[in-house]
C-alpha cells in the first residue's frame, strides 16, 4: 500500500474509533438529537468543528500550515441547501448518517448494515436521475466561498463567532437535557 | 456471565478527539474527512459493472471513475474501510460488538429495517445533490468555514427537525 493510502486508512481507523467511542454507532443514541433527549450529535460535531477550526487558524497564524494547501469544499448553494434538507429527512428516519452507519454495521447492528445498503441504492438511483437535473446540480456555483467573505469579517473574527456560538449551543443543550 | 459493555466516552472529549483526527487529515493529507464519497465511488463501480456504456456517459459517475485507479486504491474507499475496521475494533474492545437491531421500544424489527433502507436511500440522494454528508460537508467544510457546507449543515438539521414530529413515535419509548 502506498504512503498516501496508508494515511487514508489510518485516518479512517481513527475516525471510526472516535465515532464508536462517542456512542454514535447506535441509532437510538443518535436520534436523541431529534427527540431532544440526548444531544450527543451536536456536542461531538461542534467540539470537533471548533477543535479543527482553531487548529487550522493557529497553525497557519504561526506559519506552520499553509491554509491555501487545504482543499475547501466548493459552494453550490442551492443544490447543497436542498440536498441538506433531503439528507436531514433521510437521517432522522434512518437514525444514522453515512459514517455512523458503517460504525453501526461494524458493531454488529443489522439496522446499520441496512442503512449502508440503502445509501448505495439511493446513490445509484440518484446518479441515474442526475442527467435530468444536471442544470440544477451545477447551479449557483460560487467557487470557494467562505464565511469571512459572506459576513465581511476577518477570518479570526468568524473563528471567534463560531466558538462563541458553539459554547452558547452547548449551554442550551445541557439545559434541555436536564429539563 | 459476560462482563457489561463499557460506558460511552464523554461527548465533548470524543468531539475534541474527532477534531484532532480532522486536523491531522487537513495538515497531512490536505483534505478533510469523508464518508458518502466512498459510497458514491462504490455506487459508480457497481454502475460501471452493470452498464458500462451508460455509466461512462453519466457525468456524476464518470467523475468518480475518471482517475481510473482500482476501487481498492481509491482514497475515499480506503478511508471508509478504515472507518469500518476502527469502529469494529473500538466496539469489540469496549464489549459493545453484539448482533442486534437498534430500534425504538415500540418498533418491531421489520419496520425498523424498512426505515433504515428507505432513510438510507433518501440520505444517499441528499448527499449526492449536496456533494457530501455530515463528514465531508458539515465537519470538514464546517471547520473550513465554507458557506455551502454551513448551508448544508443548517438545512440538514432543519430537514431532520421538520420530519421528527412525524417519525418520533418510532424512536421513543412512550
Amino acid at each position: 500500500m502506498s504512503d498516501s493510502l496508508l494515511l487514508a486508512f489510518g485516518i479512517g481507523l481513527a475516525f471510526g474509533w472516535t465515532l464508536e467511542r462517542a456512542g454514535l454507532g447506535r441509532a437510538t443514541k443518535v436520534v436523541g438529537q431529534f427527540t431532544r433527549t440526548d444531544f450527543v450529535v451536536f456536542k461531538v460535531m461542534f467540539s470537533a468543528i471548533v477543535t479543527a477550526m482553531l487548529g487550522v487558524f493557529w497553525l497557519s497564524r504561526f506559519g506552520l500550515v499553509d491554509r491555501a494547501a487545504i482543499y475547501v469544499p466548493t459552494t453550490y448553494l442551492m443544490p447543497q441547501a436542498l440536498g441538506g434538507l433531503i439528507f436531514g429527512a433521510g437521517f432522522v428516519v434512518a437514525g444514522l448518517c453515512p459514517g455512523t452507519s458503517c460504525v453501526s454495521a461494524a458493531s454488529g447492528r443489522g439496522d446499520g448494515a441496512t442503512v449502508v445498503a440503502g445509501m448505495l441504492v439511493g446513490m445509484l438511483a440518484g446518479g441515474a436521475l442526475l442527467p435530468f437535473i444536471n442544470s440544477f446540480y451545477g447551479s449557483t456555483n460560487r467557487g470557494v466561498w467562505q464565511l469571512p467573505a459572506l459576513l465581511h469579517l476577518s477570518y479570526g473574527g468568524v473563528v471567534l463567532l463560531v466558538v462563541l456560538a458553539a459554547l452558547a449551543g452547548f449551554g442550551i443543550v445541557e439545559r434541555l437535557e436536564r429539563a | 456471565m459476560p462482563r457489561a459493555p463499557r460506558p460511552f466516552a464523554d461527548p465533548y472529549l470524543a468531539g475534541v478527539a474527532l477534531g484532532l483526527v480532522l486536523l491531522t487529515s487537513f495538515v497531512w493529507a490536505g483534505r478533510g474527512l469523508g464518508a458518502s464519497g466512498g459510497f458514491a465511488r462504490a455506487a459508480a463501480a457497481v454502475a460501471a459493472a452493470a452498464a458500462p456504456e451508460a455509466t461512462s456517459r453519466n457525468a456524476y459517475f464518470a467523475g468518480y471513475l475518471e482517475p481510473a485507479a482500482p476501487i481498492w486504491r481509491d482514497w475515499l474507499v480506503v478511508e471508509l474501510a478504515g472507518v469500518f475496521i476502527g469502529g469494529a475494533l473500538s466496539a469489540r474492545l469496549a464489549r459493545r460488538q453484539t448482533l442486534g437491531v437498534d430500534r425504538g421500544a415500540r418498533t418491531a424489527i421489520a419496520p425498523r429495517l424498512l426505515m433504515a433502507a428507505g432513510g438510507g436511500a433518501v440520505m444517499g440522494l441528499g448527499a449526492l445533490l449536496a456533494r457530501g454528508c455530515t463528514s465531508g460537508q458539515a465537519l470538514t467544510g464546517g471547520a473550513l468555514l465554507s458557506v455551502g457546507s454551513w448551508a448544508f449543515m443548517l438545512a440538514a438539521f432543519a430537514g431532520a427537525y421538520a420530519l421528527s414530529p412525524a417519525i418520533k413515535r418510532f424512536w421513543t419509548a412512550a
